[in-house]
């Protein structure tokens, strides 16, 4: 044995050290914080209080919580069928065509965030593509606005995290071994019964992974909401983002990221309990 | 005939997928050559929104910052994330608590790192610039570097190690000559990797610049112009963005075949 292979605690302190002061301290920071008063003129008092956490469950922040649960959970949904039939459609494909499809499928994902939005927003303003197809087809009447609403703000966030959702379901659909469909069939099953019965609960898990993934990324964001919501409307995101940028109540916004954690966290326990659970399942039965 | 039918119908939902991811950036990628400028009418080629770009001086100024910031976080993440790497291969107990903060950067939202952050500088009184975004970045871009690289020290000949210090060679010359020319492809694409990922992000970068005109990024910089409406300036911006990142991808994906974590 070698001295590094020893000591290896040497290799791994400056990483740690550095995670430790710019990661670990600065949440312990805000969880802290959110139990403070807020100072008279925005600064932080230092007494103890639980008012930042009540005031969130305030009818009015409670339903800001609301809608932004409602439109993440709309656009998790959403991505979570396209995303599980582009992957199915994928594993269908001949072997070899497969990681390029994936990866194209997996691409966009890459490219820089606010970019994708602001393609959206080139699509679906006023004097946008949409509008314009709709002009050269002939149409004369008064369009329906596109941007600004909630249908732009969901219709962004399935377009941002899409990718994930083909990539989370991809996996368990690729391991199904294609024999065991063709047992369902021999034994009598439509097409219709094996999906339902036999491959949609042993690939579930990649559609929960989707969900879980896209209902955490879109519940905090804020700017997708920002962009594409016009500031019609306000998520979380916004809330957060108002209370340390503007507002300057950095208590109160402390104690709403932590609620945010705090369901974030829950889910994705939730998810990993279920997935474990799936699979033990699934190894007790064959 | 039945399967003939279904092979069809995955064809069509395929191409809708295909339509979906790729039409949004394909438009905005043809309208940055549209001399018009106008989404709704080809009024011929021409480069003259990208000349527009470099004699405009806050972008220039942000790119220039952008540059910065992903060059030194990416070193610094490198080096860090690296010795991570290779002290926790290592290491024949697996601690749950580190595997834990090391895996956190990645899982964290953004906004609440990014809160975190600010408070943390205010509180200690730190002046917030390109510096503080600097030490930001490091933290989820080390996270990255490590996670590849792990990768790679998962199938690693731990002897070749021994042979080398049984031969006389020092820890150091084993690290230099042995462990780092095995591991460079995985670390050149890590680096990589995190600087993507540095030039990208805005969040962060967003929350721990300072209140100054002069710590502002390019991403900081679109979003900024993003909120005014669309501009021919900007959808030329997003091409050239969007193509620094696909390429320093495409790179990292050469160089080290299925390391990207989430591929």
């Amino acid at each position: 044995m070698t001295t590094i292979e020893r000591r290896p605690e040497f290799l791994i302190a400056p990483a740690l050290a550095w995670l430790t002061v710019f990661m670990v301290i600065p949440c312990l920071l805000i969880l802290a914080l959110a139990f403070f008063r807020r100072g008279t003129y925005g600064g932080v008092e230092y007494t103890f209080t639980l008012e930042n956490l009540a005031l969130v469950f305030d009818p009015l922040y409670a339903g800001i919580f609301l809608k932004s649960a409602t439109i993440a959970g709309t656009s998790a949904m959403i991505a979570a069928v396209i995303g599980y039939m582009a992957a199915y459609a994928i594993v269908s494909m001949p072997k070899r065509t497969q990681p390029a499809l994936l990866f194209f499928a997996v691409l966009p994902f890459w490219s820089n965030y606010l970019v994708r939005t602001y393609a959206w927003i080139v699509l679906l303003n006023r004097e946008g593509l949409i509008t314009g197809i709709a002009r050269w087809m002939g149409y004369e009447g008064e369009l329906p606005r596109l941007l600004y609403t909630e249908g732009a703000v969901v219709i962004g966030l399935v377009y941002n995290y899409l990718p994930f959702v083909i990539l989370a379901c991809y996996a368990p659909l690729s391991r199904l071994n294609p024999e065991i469909s063709e047992a369902s069939r021999d034994l009598g099953a439509t097409g219709w019964t094996t999906f339902r019965r036999v491959i949609l609960p042993m690939t579930v898990t990649g559609i929960a992974t989707g969900f879980v993934f896209v209902f955490v990324l879109s519940i905090g964001n804020f700017v997708t909401p920002a962009l594409l919501g016009g500031g019609q409307f306000q998520m979380i995101g916004n809330l957060v983002y108002a209370q340390f940028l503007t507002a300057n109540d950095w208590p109160f916004g402390a104690a709403l990221s932590m609620i945010l954690i705090a369901i974030m966290m829950g889910l994705l326990t939730i998810q990993t309990f279920a997935t474990e659970r799936a699979s033990g399942a699934r190894h007790g039965t064959d | 005939m039945d399967h003939r039918k279904s092979t069809r119908f995955m064809l069509l939902v395929l191409s809708g997928v295909f339509a979906f991811l790729y039409i949004p950036i394909s438009v905005l990628l043809a309208l940055s050559f549209n001399e018009g400028g106008l989404p709704t009418a080809w009024t011929g080629f021409s480069v003259k929104w990208y000349g527009a770009l470099f004699s405009n001086q806050d972008i220039l100024g942000a790119a220039l910052n952008t540059l910065i910031v992903a060059v030194v976080s990416t070193l610094m993440a490198t080096a860090l994330g690296t010795l991570l790497a290779i002290g926790v291969e290592i290491r024949r107990r697996k601690g749950r608590f580190l595997e834990t903060i090391i895996f956190a950067p990645m899982i964290i939202p953004d906004i609440v790192l990014a809160i975190a952050l600010l408070s943390f500088f205010s509180m200690l009184n730190v002046t917030m610039g390109l510096h503080t975004i600097i030490f930001s970045h490091v933290v989820f871009n080390l996270a990255f570097v490590c996670a590849v690289v792990r990768a790679r020290l998962k199938n690693f000949d731990w002897s070749i190690v021994e042979a080398s210090t049984d031969l006389g060679a020092s820890i150091l010359t084993t690290l230099r000559r042995i462990v780092l020319p095995v591991l460079m492809p995985a670390i050149v694409a890590g680096a990589l990797l995190a600087f993507t990922l540095s030039v990208d992000e805005f969040i962060i970068a967003f929350f721990t610049a300072g209140a100054g005109r002069d710590s502002i990024t390019l991403p900081m910089q679109i979003f900024a112009m993003i909120r005014f409406g669309v501009t021919p300036e900007i959808n030329a911006l997003s091409t050239i963005v969007m193509s620094v990142s696909l390429v320093a991808l495409a790179l990292s994906q050469r160089l080290n075949r299925g390391g990207l974590p989430g591929q």
